[in-house]
């Protein structure tokens, strides 16, 4: 499940500005007592990137960002922070910072005192650090707000207080623990804007934790997906959506629906793959490279699936890319949930199998279209579905 | 909240459950302290018989220089133990605090094993380890410093104090840092503080009220204490409720005892009336 280092180097990520990553783990585990929280995990990470660090809870992404903090040692390993080793350099005397998932905003300063705890620390001058607070506050845009309590603050402004106390610090590196959690919806889509702006405009890198699939896809550059303590997989996020490598990622991000499968024919610009859950073989436009012999999984996501009306004995539709007869499967809507913007369908195919289809409402009255149990065809576009072999 | 539970709602279980120890509050607290109150106002006529005859030749006496001086020298031990339990129980009530589940229960049992010995017990226990032939000076002796004076003197009366207080020191400390959002102390770390930074700057400032707890919950007791002072404090070390009990007994001037009890139930009060005023005077919470 690990990938050798070598083959994540930034070459094919989006930011990757220096050659040299900035932060290297190398075969880095950890245990607590019997339980392996990492397990032998290698991973670089490119200056300048914003990685996320995404999986379930107890996949071992918040030991990950606790060793690079400091908080946590490493019980085989080594970690590396722009080239030098800190695999066991305590906390204070490391050249990152943390945006803690509780913010840990200290209750008994004020909001400049906060941030200005840092650079206390480091014994920066008082002028210095008055100009150096008062330009964190404007980053964050909590100008005038220096002199309130944190018990005074929002939820959204204390967040900003950590991060600008975190910033103000000019670390190599900012680590952000599940940093909108404990927002509500509204608020996370705005933060989640602002943290992004935040990023682009100081250029340092940011790795950060989160088990929410969105807010990973929305923020990083790159992603791990993380799995009882190993990497699953290392892409953008578009990658990780359009071409996971295993059921698991395939799952995790997004939801998709997997049918069990076996290759039948495989050509350099086509395959047939026997499909017995959905009763049909399904066309793909591209060879998979998979043996005839394993058994391999058919992914199509939700919103690539097409309904189309089957009532009244109307013939099967032709999908995009594929000849007749294939990617086409009867089934009947067993349930609809409007999500407003667009609606989820619940699909029982004859052979029982049950389907999820995502159709945006275009239109004011598209939701009408289907209704309860009506008999409808599914289908899809010779390149809409990913095989995976594990 | 307006979902909370309104007691005033239901009078009748309000009062049942209030009205015993409140009745019990009445007749073994009130009512003994409204007596002594009463009786410090006295005169002694005949042997046994007290006139509460509304004089304040008590209260007067009290402030006599002899007896201001004992107050005085009451509030310096007192203080001195408080003090000394707090440089104590600071660091013990930060390991209680910060060790493992396990470890801190173990740790919690230990400072409390000693409640379940008498006093007296107690007392006489830690007098066999310091008097001369005891623990402490053979083990001094044998390293050829000489038999020390530890006991029946102030220095022992305040070791006394420590040793029965620092409990009532370390529990409420530890229970306001267990409290801790641990966050704080790994963000001051990750800021760049050392761990005695962390300490002084972080944990410190927000154990603040565990502290002031501990602090008075130390103080008061040991401002009152009569039998750590009569059995290890030498012919100097009288603190004001040797004082007040020698106007009970030997003396058998009740009304004076009283004035002197009403004069230490007045400086408590007033100590912590003061202390009231300084945490108001705080800034912040």
């Amino acid at each position: 499940m690990t990938t050798a280092p070598s083959a994540l180097a930034p070459a094919s990520a989006v930011a990757a500005p220096a050659a040299r990553p900035i932060i290297e783990f190398r075969h880095v585990t950890k245990r607590f007592g019997p339980v392996v929280a990492v397990d032998d995990v290698s991973l670089a990470i490119a200056e300048g990137e914003f990685f996320a660090l995404l999986g379930p809870s107890g996949c071992g992404k918040t030991t990950l960002l606790r060793m690079l903090a400091g908080f946590e040692t490493p019980t085989r390993g080594q970690i590396l922070i722009d080239g030098e080793d800190y695999t066991r350099a305590p906390p204070n005397r490391r050249p990152v910072n943390m945006v803690f998932q509780s913010y840990a905003v200290f209750p008994h300063m004020s909001v400049s005192e906060n941030i200005a705890y840092g650079l206390r620390m480091d014994g920066v001058p008082a002028a210095e650090r008055r100009a150096r607070v008062a330009e964190a506050l404007a980053l964050v845009q909590l100008e005038g707000l220096g002199d309130r309590r944190p018990d005074q603050l929002s939820g959204g402004q204390r967040q900003r207080v950590a991060l600008a106390r975190a910033l103000v610090k000019r670390p190599r590196v900012v680590l952000l623990d599940e940093p909108l959690s404990a927002l509500d919806a509204k608020l996370r889509e705005d933060l989640r804007f602002e943290l992004s702006r935040l990023h682009d405009r100081v250029g340092i890198t940011f790795v950060m934790v989160t088990h929410d699939q969105d807010e990973a896809l929305a923020l990083a550059t790159r992603c791990a997906v993380m799995h009882k303590g190993g990497l699953l997989q290392v892409a953008t996020p578009a990658d990780l959506y359009e071409f996971p490598s295993s059921r698991l990622v395939a799952d995790f991000i997004g939801s998709v629906n997997l049918f069990e499968g076996r290759v039948r024919v495989d050509e350099s610009d086509h395959a047939l793959i026997d499909l017995p859950e959905a009763g049909i073989t399904a066309w793909l436009d591209h060879g998979t490279g998979a043996s005839e012999t394993v058994q391999i999984w058919l992914a199509i996501r939700p919103e690539k699936m097409e309904l189309h009306k089957r009532g009244t004995g109307a013939p099967p539709p032709v999908m995009e890319g594929t000849p007749e007869g294939h990617n086409v499967v009867a089934g009947t809507i067993t349930d609809i949930a409007y999500l407003g913007s667009e609606s989820v369908y619940a699909v029982r195919l004859a052979t029982g199998k049950m389907v999820r289809v995502i159709r945006p409402n275009l239109t004011r009255w598209d939701q009408e279209d289907f209704t309860w149990d009506e008999p409808v065809w599914l289908g899809w576009h010779a390149e809409a579905a990913a095989v995976l072999l594990q | 909240m307006d979902n909370r539970v309104d007691w005033h709602r239901a009078p009748g279980p309000f009062a049942a459950i209030l009205g015993p120890p409140l009745a019990w509050f009445l007749l073994f607290f009130a009512v003994p302290l409204a007596v002594v109150l009463a009786m410090s106002f006295g005169t002694n006529v005949g042997v046994a018989d007290i006139a509460i005859s509304g004089t304040f030749a008590n209260h007067a006496r009290t402030l006599e220089p002899v007896y201001l001086g004992i107050f005085l020298k009451s509030f310096a031990i007192a203080g001195a133990a408080t003090l000394l339990c707090l440089v104590l129980g600071f660091p013990l009530a930060l390991v209680v605090a910060f060790a493992t589940p396990r470890a801190r229960t173990l740790l919690l049992v230990a400072i409390m094993l000693p409640f379940w010995t008498n006093l007296l017990i107690r007392t006489y226990a830690l007098m066999t380890v310091l008097r001369d032939g005891g623990l402490v000076n053979s083990a001094l002796e044998t390293l050829g410093v000489g038999p020390l004076p530890l006991l029946y003197n102030n220095f022992a009366v305040i070791l006394g104090l420590v040793y029965i207080h620092l409990p009532f020191m370390v529990l409420p400390i530890a229970a306001s840092l267990e409290r801790l959002d641990r966050s704080l102390v790994e963000a001051s770390l990750d800021l760049g503080a050392s761990h005695l930074g962390t300490v002084l700057r972080i944990i410190l400032p927000l154990a603040a009220p565990g502290i002031m707890a501990g602090l008075l919950l130390t103080f008061i007791p040991a401002l009152g204490s009569y039998l750590t002072p009569d059995l290890m404090g030498g012919p100097d070390s009288q603190m004001i409720a040797n004082v007040i009990e020698r106007q009970f007994k030997r003396a058998n001037d009740w009304p004076f005892g009283a004035a002197l009890a009403v004069l230490l139930v007045n400086l408590t009060l007033f100590a912590l009336a003061l202390q009231g005023l300084l945490r108001r005077l705080e800034p912040s919470p």
